[in-house]
């Protein structure tokens, strides 16, 4: 599904490597964890992926499914499948969150060639979609984001990737800053959506999230690149003894 | 040359092949003399005049009216879908055959040279009479050319609650007209009527709204200026309002050379509401649009807002000239204004002056005025959701606009003009 070879990303406005050569290879249908130091690049890779502008690729490469992502716009990488759920998701003043939504997922069918949702079919599925994880009418109608608790800009993310049915989820952790129940209610959010043709890479500081969400793999990035991959136990590691050991492990 | 010599000259320059209009009753034609003597003391204004700074006003000035191409679009006309009256000018001369009757339930319609023929008439207490009041403290000697002038117009008493609004309807046909046309407007007590005006009107228009509400009285304005891009328009309106009673305003502005929208509002009675606000949408250096405001609180718990947005590309310039006087003993005033731009590009100008000020001590009243690029962070996010770049940047920009078409209050109308503007950025990409 997605595959990043010796990928070698810098700031351009600057002369700041951030990634250092990347390679991991995500399957159809698996989870993949990223682990890491603050700094370390994490966010940096979600946002090389789907395309943001002010980082320069040096070297290497990204597909998904075959397809080069580093030459697409942003919209072409979410119509072919692909969904970040922002560490930071961004306050939208004076567009309704119901408008940004059916938006958004009317350009991804039309860029897929697919009919639009009509309004009828598309209100059903956002309220199923918002009770399941107790985003109540009032939050959807508010301007995207604004006003919304962390947590809620947490949930709201969720809600667009239910929405969109991307193929290549990256989730920037979402997990920061949930109460335990809405932890709960994301990660239930994040399996429901598990499939045979859908992957996930789940960004995160911390185990609890990966308890409900289970990863196949595991990986430490540090200092721009993959340092050690594993099973769910390296994630156990990770939270009862920090990075230190595998660090001076591969130094 | 000192700027006093250079204001009468303009302004002998402007009135040396002038025909003052003939055939009014004696009011009337006390009405154009007194505003032509006022117009020769004043001076016509130059670009060196304060109130002037940043727009040219030369080429409202002139003696002949630069030449504007006539726009021809295949859109259906605005308001074409609403229950209204239509009075039709056609390069500033009314057109009684395209028009509508005369007459509606709560509305008594004249045309102004009718009205001016009538001896004794209850236009004479409104006609030039607002229009000097509003001379102080700023003088605006346009406005007074336009009273001396003005060669059509139409004058409308609302004596009820106007079941149907009244559309002016602006038509411009020929490439060199030079129109001038004042229209007034007295809203008795309690009574209520929108009006609607829509289109160019000329290549070079002069237009003059005086309107006095009454207490208890209702007046709601929306208005387009067409999508001619040669034209050039100096417009006014002054209004008297009264106790409990509500002014608003709304203003529609897309392309034209040169745009000077002044709104002169005085609160004269406790409770009363006052909105302005407008949109306008310019794209190239050809581009100059200004909008000069100026709210007078006299009376009580008085409440005005001023909304005005602006979006600018490829040179535009935008001008806003915005103040809020609350006189002394004008307690409990709340007073809003925002102006701001988004400037699609770094050669875009936006000039904002606004200014408040307050005699007296117990009073809400605030004003601010930005401009800025669109939100790359926001676009980012929407193009990340699959909404390519243009949708989500006229998403961003419509979003931008909205606190302005707010003020509009009918939803239909709001939503009409939030469509065409959604064309005219999918025109102007
Ligand atoms: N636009 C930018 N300008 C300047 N520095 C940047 C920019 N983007 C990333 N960096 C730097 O690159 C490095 C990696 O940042 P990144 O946000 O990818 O880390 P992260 O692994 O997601 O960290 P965290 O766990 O704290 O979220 C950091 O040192 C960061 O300061
Ligand atoms: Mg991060």
């Amino acid at each position: 599904m997605l595959e990043i070879k010796g990928l070698e990303v810098k700031l351009e406005e600057e002369d700041k490597q951030i990634l250092k050569g990347v390679d991991l290879t995500i399957e159809p249908g698996t989870v993949h964890a990223i682990m890491g130091p603050n700094g370390s690049g994490k966010s940096t890779l979600s946002y090389v992926l789907s395309g943001k502008d002010g980082y320069e690729v040096t070297g290497g490469s990204a597909t998904l499914d075959g397809e080069d992502l580093l030459d697409m716009d942003p919209e072409e990488r979410a119509a072919l499948g692909l969904f970040l759920a922002f560490q930071y998701p961004v306050e939208i003043p004076g567009v309704g969150n119901m408008t940004f939504l059916r938006t958004a997922v009317n350009a991804q069918r039309k860029a897929r060639g697919e009919e639009e949702l009509s309004a009828a079919d598309f209100l059903k599925e956002v309220r199923e979609k918002a009770k399941s994880l107790k985003i109540d009418a009032e939050m959807l109608k508010r301007p995207v984001n604004v006003g919304f608790s962390g947590g809620e800009k947490k949930r709201n993310e969720i809600l667009q990737m239910a929405m969109l049915e991307p193929k290549m989820c990256i989730l920037d952790e979402t997990d920061s800053g949930l109460d335990v129940d809405a932890m709960k209610l994301v990660a239930d959010g994040v399996n429901a959506l598990r499939s045979e043709g859908r992957s996930f890479l789940v960004i995160t500081h911390y185990q609890r999230l990966l308890d409900h969400i289970k990863p196949d793999i595991v990986h430490i990035m540090a200092n721009g690149r993959i340092i050690k991959s594993g099973g769910p136990e390296l994630a156990l590691e990770v939270e009862n003894n920090g990075y230190a050991d595998i660090l001076s492990e591969v130094a | 040359m000192a700027l006093a010599q250079l204001k009468i000259d303009t302004t002998a320059a402007r009135l040396a092949d002038v025909d003052v209009p003939q055939g009014a009753a004696s009011w009337g034609n006390a009405a154009r003399a007194d505003a032509l003597a006022r117009v020769r003391q004043m001076g016509l204004p130059t670009k060196r005049d304060e109130y002037w700074k940043y727009t040219d006003p030369a080429s409202l000035t002139a003696a002949d009216a630069p030449e504007a191409a006539v726009f021809k679009s295949d859109e259906t006309p605005l308001f074409d879908a609403v229950d209204r009256v239509k009075i039709v000018f056609v390069d500033g001369v009314f057109d009684a055959d395209a028009s509508d009757d005369l007459q509606a339930e709560g509305l008594e319609i004249e045309r102004l040279s009718d009205a001016m023929a009538t001896d004794i008439h209850w236009a004479k207490d409104i006609y030039g009479v607002l229009e000097a009041r509003g001379q102080k403290p700023v003088e605006r000697p346009l406005a007074t050319l336009n009273t001396a002038l003005a060669t059509d117009g139409v004058v409308i008493r609302v004596t009820g609650k106007a079941v149907k609004p009244v559309n002016f309807i602006y038509l411009h046909n020929d490439p060199s007209s030079d129109a001038i046309l004042h229209n007034v407007v007295k809203v008795e007590a309690g009574a209520e009527m929108t009006l609607l005006e829509t289109g160019p009107a000329a290549a070079r228009f002069s237009k003059l709204l005086e309107v006095d509400v009454a207490d208890g009285g209702k007046f709601n304005h929306v208005r387009a200026q067409g999508r001619d891009h040669e034209r050039r328009a100096v417009t006014h309106c002054f209004a008297r309002i009264g106790a409990e009673s509500t002014f608003k305003s709304f203003t529609l502005t897309f392309n034209g050379v040169l745009t000077r929208n002044e709104c002169v509002l005085e609160i004269v009675g406790d409770d009363a509401v006052a909105h302005v606000a407008g949109v306008c949408v310019g794209d190239g250096k050809d581009f100059h649009h200004d909008d000069t405001v100026f709210i007078t609180h006299d009376a009580l718990n008085g409440e005005s807002r001023q909304v005005f947005k602006k979006v600018l590309r490829n040179g535009a310039t935008g001008v806003f000239q915005g103040k809020i006087l609350v006189k002394e003993g004008a307690q409990k005033t709340d007073g809003y204004q925002i102006s701001q731009s988004l400037l699609l590009d770094d050669d875009s100008q936006f000039l904002a002056k606004p200014e408040l000020e307050i005699y007296a001590d117990d009073v809400a009243c605030s004003h601010g005025s930005t401009s800025g690029a669109i939100d790359e962070t926001a676009l980012f996010y929407l193009r990340s959701r699959g909404v390519p770049h243009d949708e989500a940047r006229n998403l961003l920009t419509l979003s931008f606009l909205a606190e302005a078409l707010a003020e509009i209050e009918d939803e239909a109308l709001a939503d009409d003009l939030r469509d065409r503007l959604e064309g005219w950025l999918a025109r102007h990409r």
